[in-house]
């Protein structure tokens, strides 16, 4: 019979809790509140840049252009607070224009029906390359009021507090789910992505549906640029290369379709958190090298991609 | 003819309509009327003009002339959207819904109950179960629409129509992919909403479910109106005269059997077919194809013939009965590759999706074919298949500038002949046409004509489509009759005529 | 017969001209603000100079845009060779570190391994039917790591005197990196012009249910473009390792993919499919590498030559765009009222 749309959620969070509870096992301490906290923490641009993502993805699109984007916000930040701006007008000026780029991109997609991926694809090189001509070099932040809002956090035990970056990570995911779930643009979003056509016959606005989608996703990386910065201090125009796939990954592993329609922000959630267990795990190994989380994710992945693939063969009978 | 003296006052009334597209003239000076508390009938064969009339109707087509009138107020439909807010609201064959998105989504999408900005998720499950019990459906609205049945998807379909105060219902082949069980309890529902005064309009080609349900019908053949019948006292077999634009007492144009054709039934068949059939596709059915014979197969749309060519040419694989090929039996074809290898060669009636790679030449549609005949190896040299080119223009009068023209910007006479030289060139044993001169001139149809005949002669057996039954008749030596995707008779000899195809064709079930 | 028209004939040299014109257009604003840019001199017998540069190290665009032209042909699109590349070149040096096997071995198994990462490829898309984005997206993930686990993490260096000739030697006073281009190029035009593969590949991206009606193996031919694509990105790792004398598992091959799209696209083959033209593939590689080197040339730092070939992607995306075509069709008339 046809599986229950819960089914890919359902099989992701056993991944997470088996590999949690496998890398538990063999590393002492790894089964700690900071241990998780942090891999809220850790991975929190990954995380917000993500949830950018599953939006442009359950409308049946693709942004490639995450990575350099997160790159421009973080320089364009950290050079703007070099020159004297306040850190607060810095992060807005980022996250704006992050926000009317990705428009653009949309723009391009809806009007003139270019391929998603060579528009994003463009948009990445353009990003990534009016990063370095803000600035070369990383540029450190020195503020008082961005040390202030590095070092915040809500302390939860003793031993455990969440940082600023998780705390924004966790904002964004309950503010992406009301609007997926509890808006009609969240719900028009899953209308296209299930069915551009059939979304058109329903006269929904199919247009400014995809163009907001690109739009929010540029909004989601220019907030990771400023959840990055928070994060090491600094603005890099070299940052966060190949992002966009680990986001991408994450979004798929969290059981998001890639052709559009199905999935949901907290399944990407867990994809980010999967990403961050491993990854946390060959940290406390030691023995093990940083590839075997490009290979994990690429196996990932794939798993998921074809068991999606089952999944849709099996409720496809209608065609 | 008999026009209509109907109560109820007329809800919608569409007169003189006219739509072009690209200077094809899918509809013109066509009209339509649809009462209050009725269910009305739009039938038609294909290119009639049907889907053309009720996508203008919601607002997808700008019509370029005639007016629309909802209980006597005229209106220009823009949008999908703005149809429904004029009151009428319609049900795509395709089911515009999302199936990944659940129930309550699919029946509430761009007018959910809101409260500051926000979407009150348990208002909206309320009204869509509301909505679903106006028409007797009872399921759990928060599942994804996938979940269920094809049926119940068009009943949820229906529901979203009706959510917003739909006065006027249009159903484009609501039963299509229903079985007859679901398709009763649709009518059931569609009896209760015309109870309540609401107007429906019914696109079908099932001519059973219009007699069971509809109170009028209106014809449209070639995008003109042909007339509006009372259903009651309009006889089958007219019906079917009128769509496919013959009247039942004509004397057929039958061409004398010659004594040749009638001595073929000796030899054993080329291809034959025992019970061939495949579940939701095509019933058993048995077909006997013969050298030098044309065998032709009739029936209206959906009735089962395309997807005899398909079963047979490997196209969709039969899950029951068994394939003889020169009198000894065969699993069926696996593939169009399969079947070309053994002499079958098989023409679509779909010419674009199927048929032409629109931006190669028409050398390349010409010899692809037989390349693939070959095997990707041995290349046809370019100056064979100019060659070849040239002889099947020259031979099949094909109007090109020349070779190298993307067929795209050839007509579509000549399109289909460049795919019917495409067929020929692999001079197959066995060729399957379908509807072979189907949106082409005149002119260009009694050249195809001819060839048909000419391909007889050399010795092929043919399966000839179409929907035009004077042509059958004049082509054919024997034929099958298809109704509701099943073979219903078999006529040879001088029982080829038009007349008896629209009787087999009529005739009421057993 | 009638006389051949003009316009739309649908051969294949007409979408060659405006690659040429920008190719040509390139290099005469060179000739013009930079005099050193045609300068050839010959030392040893070897010839040295800019355009000598434009032409050895467009080879890596110029080898993975051949496959990449083929896959775009039959409709689908291959981002993994970058990550393949990565692949072949670790492969290939690890076995040459290690000394084990002769040269031609290393090469055959470099090669075997990455038309075996193809192949995956083409069966997430023939048998899963999985879209080509998607599919070869989990390659360009996993490949680079896959990459780092046969050179275990390390930039492999070697001095190999055969794998470092294969970036590095000469041939006929030339690069031999000219040589293998133009071998590839010939053995790829030969293999789909004169056998039916060409036609097949064509017909598949312009109609492929057409295509599977007339007999065409469709999933046959797919498979292979896939694979052939692997190897082309195998040929280009192994120059790319050799041109630095090292395989750096990380950094080989970034972004490339891009640029063999982009050359690809600028050749004239459109995205969707169809036809396809590999002299005008070899055409945007070198249009690509031209307008690279030229913007070095100008002294523009590396890092932000994104910017400008972002503009080069954008619009000839647009230019291919039957919509944008549309809408400056509408606004030709105007120009001239409004202006």
């Amino acid at each position: 019979m046809k599986a229950p749309r819960s089914l890919p959620l359902l099989a992701t969070s056993f991944v997470f809790v088996t590999l949690y509870g496998v890398a538990s096992a063999l590393y002492p301490g790894f089964l700690s509140l900071q241990v998780f906290v942090n891999l809220f923490g850790d991975n929190a641009f990954l995380g917000v840049a993500a949830l950018g993502m599953t939006l442009v993805i359950l409308a049946g699109g693709i942004d490639l252009s995450v990575g350099a984007v997160v790159a421009f916000s973080t320089v364009f930040i950290a050079t703007l607070v070099a020159r004297g701006a306040h850190p607060l007008g810095a992060m807005a000026a980022a996250v704006t224009a992050a926000t009317f780029f990705g428009a653009f991109m949309g723009w391009l997609i809806q009007a003139f029906e270019v391929p998603a991926f060579l528009v994003t694809l463009g948009g990445a090189f353009f990003a990534r390359g009016m990063a370095f001509v803000v600035n070369r070099e990383s540029v450190a932040i020195a503020h008082p009021f961005w040390q202030k809002a590095a070092d915040f956090g809500i302390p939860l035990s003793p031993s455990a507090t969440l940082p600023a970056t998780a705390l924004t990570f966790l904002i964004t995911l309950g503010a992406m789910m009301i609007i997926a779930h509890r808006t009609r643009f969240g719900r028009n979003v899953y209308a296209v992505g299930g069915g551009i056509a059939s979304a058109r016959l329903m006269g929904l606005p199919v247009a400014s549906t995809r163009i907001a989608v690109y739009a929010l996703s540029g909004a989601c990386s220019g907030l990771a640029g400023v959840v990055s910065t928070l994060y090491t201090g600094s603005g890099d125009p070299a940052r966060a290369a190949g992002l966009e796939l680990d986001a991408i990954a994450s979004v798929v592993i969290g059981g998001t379709l890639l052709t559009g329609g199905v999935g949901s922000p907290a399944g990407t959630l867990m994809g980010v958190l999967i990403f961050g267990t491993i990854q946390s795990a060959l940290v406390f190994d030691g023995r093990l090298n940083s590839w075997w989380l490009r290979i994990a994710m690429g196996g990932l992945l794939l798993l998921f991609v074809l068991f999606q693939r089952a999944l849709s063969r099996g409720s496809a009978l209608e065609k | 003819m008999a026009p209509t003296s109907q109560s109820g006052c007329a809800l919608l009334e569409m007169r003189g309509i006219a739509k072009a597209f690209r200077g094809v003239q899918a509809l013109d000076d066509a009209q339509l009327t649809v009462r209050r508390g009725s269910i009305h009938a739009l039938m038609g064969e294909n290119g009639a003009g049907k889907s053309t009339l009720i996508k203008a109707l919601a607002g997808i087509y700008a019509l370029d002339a005639g007016s629309i009138r909802v209980e006597g107020i005229i209106v220009r439909p823009q949008s999908p959207r703005d149809a429904e807010a004029q009151g009428i609201s319609t049900v795509f064959q395709e089911i515009n819904l999302i199936p990944t998105l659940s129930v309550a989504d699919n029946i509430l999408l761009g007018r959910q109950p809101l409260r500051w900005g926000f979407i009150r998720q348990s208002e909206c499950h309320r009204r869509a179960e509301a909505a679903l019990k106006r028409i007797g459906l009872s399921i759990d609205v928060r599942k994804a629409l996938n979940q269920y049945s094809l049926a119940v998807q068009q009943l949820v379909a229906i529901a979203r129509a009706l959510d917003v105060d739909a006065r006027l219902l249009v159903l484009d082949e609501p039963t299509s992919s229903l079985d007859e069980r679901e398709v009763a309890s649709l009518f059931e529902v569609l009896r209760e909403l015309k109870r309540r005064g609401l107007g429906i309009l019914l696109v079908t080609h099932f001519l059973d479910q219009v007699y069971a349900i509809s109170d009028t019908i209106t014809v449209l053949r070639n995008g003109r109106w042909v007339g509006e019948f009372e259903t009651a006292s309009f006889p089958r077999a007219h019906l079917v005269g009128a769509m496919l634009g013959r009247e039942i007492h004509d004397t057929p144009s039958a061409a004398p059997k010659t004594a040749v054709e009638t001595a073929g039934e000796a030899k054993p068949p080329l291809l034959e077919l025992r019970g061939l059939g495949k579940a939701g596709m095509l019933r058993a059915m048995d077909l006997r194809l013969r050298a030098g014979e044309v065998h032709g197969l009739a029936g209206l749309l959906g009735s089962g013939r395309t997807e005899t060519a398909h079963l047979i040419f490997g196209v969709a694989h039969p899950d029951s009965g068994a394939l003889l090929w020169r009198g000894v039996e065969r699993s069926p074809f696996g593939s169009p590759r399969e079947a070309m290898r053994h002499g079958l060669a098989f023409c679509s009636e779909d010419r674009k999706a199927e048929g032409i790679l629109p931006r190669l030449s028409v050398r390349e549609n010409l010899v692809l074919a037989m390349q693939a005949n070959r095997g990707g190896l041995r290349l046809i040299s370019r100056k064979e298949q100019a060659a070849l080119a040239d002889h099947y223009i020259q031979a099949l009068k094909i109007k090109t500038p020349s070779a190298e023209t993307p067929i795209q910007n050839l007509s579509g006479g000549n399109q289909q002949k460049v795919l019917l030289a495409r067929w020929l060139s692999l001079s197959p044993q066995v060729i399957l046409l379908d509807e072979p001169t189907r949106g082409i001139d005149v002119g260009a149809k009694a050249e195809v004509e001819k060839l048909i005949r000419s391909l007889r002669d050399q010795g092929m057996a043919v399966l000839l489509i179409s929907s035009d039954l004077e042509e059958i008749v004049r082509t054919c030596e024997r034929l099958s009759v298809m109704r509701d995707r099943r073979k219903i008779a078999e006529l040879s000899g001088a029982e080829v005529q038009v007349s008896s195809i629209l009787r087999a064709m009529s005739r009421h079930d057993e | 017969m009638s006389k051949p028209s003009p316009i739309r004939s649908g051969s294949r040299a007409g979408s060659l001209l405006w690659p040429a014109i920008g190719l040509v257009a390139l290099l005469a604003g060179n000739l013009v603000f930079s005099p050193g840019f045609f300068h050839l001199e010959i030392r040893d017998g070897h010839v040295y100079g800019t355009l000598i540069d434009i032409l050895n190290q467009g080879t890596r665009v110029m080898l993975l845009s051949l496959g990449m032209t083929l896959v775009i042909a039959t409709g689908g699109v291959d981002l993994s060779v970058g990550s393949v590349m990565a692949v072949a070149g670790a492969v290939a040096a690890s076995m040459v570190v290690r000394g084990s096997a002769p040269f031609g071995v290393v090469i055959a198994a470099s090669l075997a391994v990455s038309a075996l990462a193809g192949l995956l490829n083409g069966c997430l898309v023939v048998y899963a039917r999985i879209q080509p984005i998607v599919a070869t997206l989990i390659l360009m993930v996993a490949g680079r790591g896959a990459a780092m686990l046969v050179a275990d993490g390390q930039i492999l260096t070697f001095e190999h005197p055969g794998f470092v000739f294969l970036g590095n030697g000469h041939f006929l006073g030339m690069p031999f990196t000219l040589t293998l281009a133009a071998l590839a190029l010939g053995a790829t035009a030969w293999a789909t012009r004169r056998t039916a593969l060409g036609l097949f590949l064509e017909s598949i991206g312009d109609n492929e249910r057409a295509a599977r009606f007339c007999g065409v193996e469709t999933s046959r031919v797919k498979l292979f473009v896939y694979a052939f694509s692997g190897v082309c990105a195998g040929l280009a790792g192994l120059v790319a390792a050799s041109n630095i004398k090292a395989a750096d598992s990380s950094r080989a091959g970034e972004m490339l993919e891009l640029d063999a799209i982009l050359a690809v696209v600028v050749g004239g083959t459109t995205l969707t499919g169809g036809r396809f033209s590999l002299i005008g593939s070899m055409l945007g590689a070198l249009i690509i590498q031209t307008l690279t080197t030229t913007l070095y040339n100008w002294g523009l730092p590396p890092a932000v030559a994104p910017v400008p070939k972002a503009i080069v992607i954008l619009s000839v995306c647009l230019m291919q765009s039957p919509q944008f075509r549309e809408r400056l069709s509408f606004a030709r008339p105007q120009p001239k009222g409004s202006a």
